[in-house]
Parts: C-alpha cells; sequence; structure tokens
C-alpha cells in the first residue's frame, strides 16, 4: 500500500551565488494507486520533489511518507525514470532490466526471470542481449519501465520520461503507462512539460510555480482512465482549463511567443 | 569480407610496404650499419628459436608483468581520485608534481636500490605504465555523467556498487586507450632498462651485438623486439574487445 503523504516540505540548495529555495512548504497526498501528474516550468522545483521522493535529495524540514514510512533514503520498491542516462549502456538489455534486483542480491536465475517477464511486458523479449546503444529512443523508454516492473515497485516516479521522443511514439509509450497503471494499480508521479501528457496521465495534476517552488494548484481530471479519453470533448476543455491556469501562474507567455513550447 | 583475413591482409600489405622501404633506405645509406632486410631476417630465421625465443621470453615475461602490475594499481587509485573529491584534494598535487618528471631518470637509483636485474627493470616500466594510466583513469571517472549515478543510487545502491556498476565500466574505454599508449612506452623504456640493467633479454641482445659489431645480429634483435610490441598491442586490443564490446553496439 503506497500512499503517498508529504507534509510542509522545504529543500534548499547552494546555487552558485545563493541559497536556492527549491521547495517552500510542499503539502501533498497521494492514495494508494493514484497516479499524480506534476506540471510546472523549469525551475519550479518538479525535479527536486521527485528526487526527495525518491530518497535521493534530503529534506530542510518537513516530512515525507511512503506506505506509511519516513523515507530516508532509496525505498525496495520506489522506482525512480529518468528522461535519459537513465540506462547504463555498458550493460545488455537484460541486465539494465535486472539491475535493481541484483544490486539487491537476488539470485541470478530469480531476477533474470523477473527482468524477462517485465521485458515481456513492455514488447522488449526479443532483445535481451543487445545494449541501449542499438535501440531506439522509445525502446529504452520501454526498458527503463522494465526494470521498474522487474522491481515490481509499487511507486513509479517519472522525471520527464517521455520529453526526449517524437510526438508518435511518445503518445505510443503514454498508452502502455496507462496500460500498465491499469494492469497493476501502482501509485505514480509524474512529472512533465507537456499539458496533454498531464491530462492524460493524472487523475489529479499539480501545478508548480518556481522560485521558491510551490504547489499552485491541485486541478481534479475526474475524465481521467475513461475509454477513448484523449478524443473526449472533456479532454480538451481540461487541457484549455489548464493551460489558463498555467498562463494566469505566470508559467505561459503568449506574448513572447513561447506558449508552444511550454504546451508541447 | 572476414574482419580476420582483412586485417591479417592488412598487416601483411603493411609489411610489404615496410620491408621495401627498408629494403631502399639500406641501398640509398649503404653502411654496414643498416643491413637490407634479407640478410636481417635470415639471421633473424637463423637465430630465432638458438638465441632469440630465450631473450624474447625475459623480455615478454618482464613488459607483461610491469603493465599488468601498473594497470591492477593505477586504475583503482585513479577511479577513486576522479570520484572521491577528499581523495583528489590530498592526492592529486602530488600526482600532478610528480607525473612531468621524466621516471626514466630514476634507473640508476633503482639499480643501487634494488640491484642489477629483473627487479629494477619490472619496477621502472611500472612505475611508467602507472603514472600514464592513473591520470586518464581519474580524468574518465570524473566524466561520468550524474544521470547513470542518480539511477543506480535509486535502486539503492551502496558506494561499492555504484563503483562496481557505473564508474569502472564507464572508465575502461578511457582506461583501454591509455594502456595501448602505455604499451609502446612500456616497450622503449624495456629497451633502454635491460640495454644499461640486463645480462638478459632482447635490450640487452640488441646492444650485445651492437657491441660486436654484428649488425645483422643486432638487427633480428630489433625485429624480435618489434614483434613483441605488436603482440603486446594486439593482446590489449582483443582484452578491450571483449570488455569493452558495448562501445561496438549499435555503429
Amino acid at each position: 500500500m503506497a500512499h503517498v503523504r508529504i507534509t510542509d516540505a522545504n529543500v534548499t540548495y547552494q546555487g552558485v551565488d545563493r541559497k536556492v529555495r527549491a521547495l517552500d512548504g510542499v503539502q501533498l497526498d497521494l492514495a494508494d494507486g493514484e497516479p499524480l501528474a506534476i506540471i510546472g516550468p523549469s525551475g519550479c522545483g518538479k525535479s527536486t520533489l521527485l528526487f526527495a521522493l525518491a530518497g535521493l535529495v534530503p529534506l530542510d524540514s518537513g516530512s515525507m511518507e511512503v506506505a506509511g514510512e519516513p523515507v530516508t533514503g532509496p525505498r525496495l520498491r520506489t522506482a525512480l525514470i529518468l528522461q535519459d542516462f537513465g540506462l547504463l549502456p555498458w550493460k545488455t538489455v537484460l541486465a539494465n532490466a535486472a539491475l535493481g534486483l541484483e544490486i539487491r542480491h537476488h539470485p541470478r536465475a530469480e531476477r533474470e526471470r523477473q527482468a524477462i517477464e517485465a521485458l515481456e511486458r513492455v514488447g522488449l523479449g526479443e532483445f535481451l542481449h543487445t545494449y541501449p546503444s542499438e535501440l531506439s529512443g522509445g525502446m529504452r523508454q520501454r526498458l527503463a519501465l522494465a526494470r521498474a516492473l522487474a522491481l515490481d515497485a509499487d511507486l513509479l516516479l517519472m522525471d520527464e520520461p517521455l520529453s526526449a521522443l517524437d510526438a508518435l511514439t511518445r503518445e505510443d509509450l503514454q498508452g502502455l503507462l496507462l496500460e500498465l497503471w491499469r494492469q497493476r494499480g501502482h501509485t505514480a508521479v509524474l512529472v512533465t512539460h507537456s499539458i496533454e501528457e498531464a491530462v492524460f496521465l493524472g487523475r489529479r495534476i499539480v501545478v508548480m510555480t518556481p522560485r521558491p517552488g510551490r504547489v499552485a494548484r491541485i486541478v481534479d481530471n475526474p475524465g481521467f482512465g475513461t475509454a477513448g479519453y484523449r478524443e473526449d470533448e472533456a479532454f480538451y476543455e481540461t487541457c484549455a482549463s489548464l493551460r489558463r491556469l498555467l498562463a494566469e501562474e505566470g508559467a505561459l507567455h503568449p506574448a513572447a511567443g513561447v506558449a508552444g513550447e511550454v504546451s508541447r | 569480407m572476414n574482419p580476420f583475413i582483412r586485417k591479417v591482409l592488412g598487416y601483411a600489405g603493411a609489411t610489404v610496404v615496410l620491408l621495401a622501404g627498408w629494403q631502399l633506405l639500406s641501398w640509398l645509406i649503404g653502411s654496414p650499419a643498416l643491413p637490407g632486410p634479407v640478410p636481417a631476417l635470415t639471421d633473424f630465421a637463423r637465430l630465432f628459436f638458438p638465441a632469440l625465443v630465450p631473450q624474447l621470453a625475459y623480455s615478454t615475461w618482464r613488459v607483461l608483468a610491469s603493465v599488468a602490475i601498473g594497470t591492477l594499481l593505477a586504475v583503482p587509485l585513479g577511479l577513486v581520485l576522479g570520484r572521491s573529491p577528499r581523495a583528489d584534494a590530498v592526492l592529486a598535487p602530488l600526482v600532478f608534481l610528480s607525473y612531468p618528471v621524466p621516471k626514466a631518470v630514476f634507473l640508476p637509483v633503482l639499480l643501487v636500490l634494488l640491484g642489477i636485474g629483473n627487479t629494477s627493470i619490472v619496477a621502472l616500466i611500472t612505475l611508467i605504465v602507472f603514472f600514464q594510466i592513473l591520470v586518464t583513469a581519474r580524468d574518465a571517472a570524473r566524466q561520468i555523467p550524474s544521470g547513470s549515478v542518480t539511477s543506480v543510487r535509486s535502486l539503492g545502491a551502496t558506494r561499492w556498487q555504484v563503483f562496481l556498476h557505473v564508474v569502472l565500466p564507464a572508465s575502461m574505454p578511457d582506461v583501454f586507450t591509455a594502456l595501448r599508449i602505455s604499451s609502446g612506452t612500456a616497450i622503449a623504456v624495456l629497451f633502454f632498462s635491460e640495454s644499461i640493467a640486463g645480462q638478459t633479454g632482447l635490450g640487452w641482445y640488441i646492444y650485445d651485438a651492437w657491441g660486436r659489431i654484428a649488425y645483422s645480429e643486432m638487427f633480428a634483435g630489433i625485429l624480435a623486439m618489434a614483434l613483441l610490441g605488436v603482440v603486446l598491442y594486439e593482446l590489449i586490443e582483443v582484452a578491450e574487445r571483449r570488455v569493452c564490446r558495448w562501445t561496438r553496439a549499435g555503429r
């Protein structure tokens, strides 16, 4: 049961010439199995929030709990998925997928069985002995997912996992993420730059603002997960209202002509 | 074409070009100090088993032992320096002050301390290989993308596991490049130290033949040394292909 409770979380880090408040009084609760999307401009602390939840960045004050336990370091069933470099180029697809289990000293036969099963689920069952550099961008991200599945993760933390992919591959993988969530019911926190992605993959959408990194709004997304949601009128309406909200919070500057970039 | 056959053909072609150039140079200079390939190769064939093989064996084990000891000491130390700012702050100045000092000048000191023979020769080559690999391994470890480390740490890896799964494999291609360059230096230092401090080995053999004005024998020794260099280089190449298989993937 991976419910998440974040209470008044503060993180400051030393920038080049001054202290930067990356997180300022962040308050957030996730029910077990809830998919949450976080959106906001660069520098709003989205990644810091994920890294803190993964146990890689310590809090200055406040607390974080996953499944009722305070976060003090990397947790066994939390998986962090990064945009790139999450994979080790010197390990084969199979070894990459099994890495989490290897680090946790699972016996070889068991970790390979679990990794192969996970790879088959994401459609990489035929690429066990290839290297990541031989895979396309979409396949690499599938591999990163397989690593999380092999760990039997109940909390998936994703830091812009799809932002390096072309539009079609991205949509394909968004579908896969939704499908896996339907099958497994894990808790998920997805950090993204894309309004459409946030609406497609988050039951609630958190809007963050930068300097200091704060939760500005939390938007409910009741249509999430319904069949054909992407083509639905409600989907477009939620996207439009989210876009207005981001503009109000100063994340979009339509006059400067950068709206397209932010909403990609 | 089969890559192995292509390699053999490449070596054969290069050999023909080198032999032709050698012959030409020998005609132009016309000195007994530079015999042509025919007398030198004849002597090489004649002396190979009775005289050259024993010396080749001495030289081979000396250079292999030195390169192995130097690498095994330098790689872990260099990687630790590259990843630990604290260790680096203490040891890096020491390394950078001593790196540019030509280590070969210490041969006389080593001879006094360790005596004439194997120990001095191996110590000198090890010293030189050690520094070349140390500096490269340190730089390689510093350039590892932080994302690789983060993702492995998020899986709960200890410092040792990060070292094993990320730092060590990520640095291997650079270490092998350094090893290839060091192997050339190692052979050169081998000749230098054997000709001064040895009563065995190819360096001694070449120097001795020179002293006896036996120029074609001297050239037979030079050919054997060249052979040692090529074999060492190829051994490193084979090891790299096994260890760094991933660098050839997806090309």
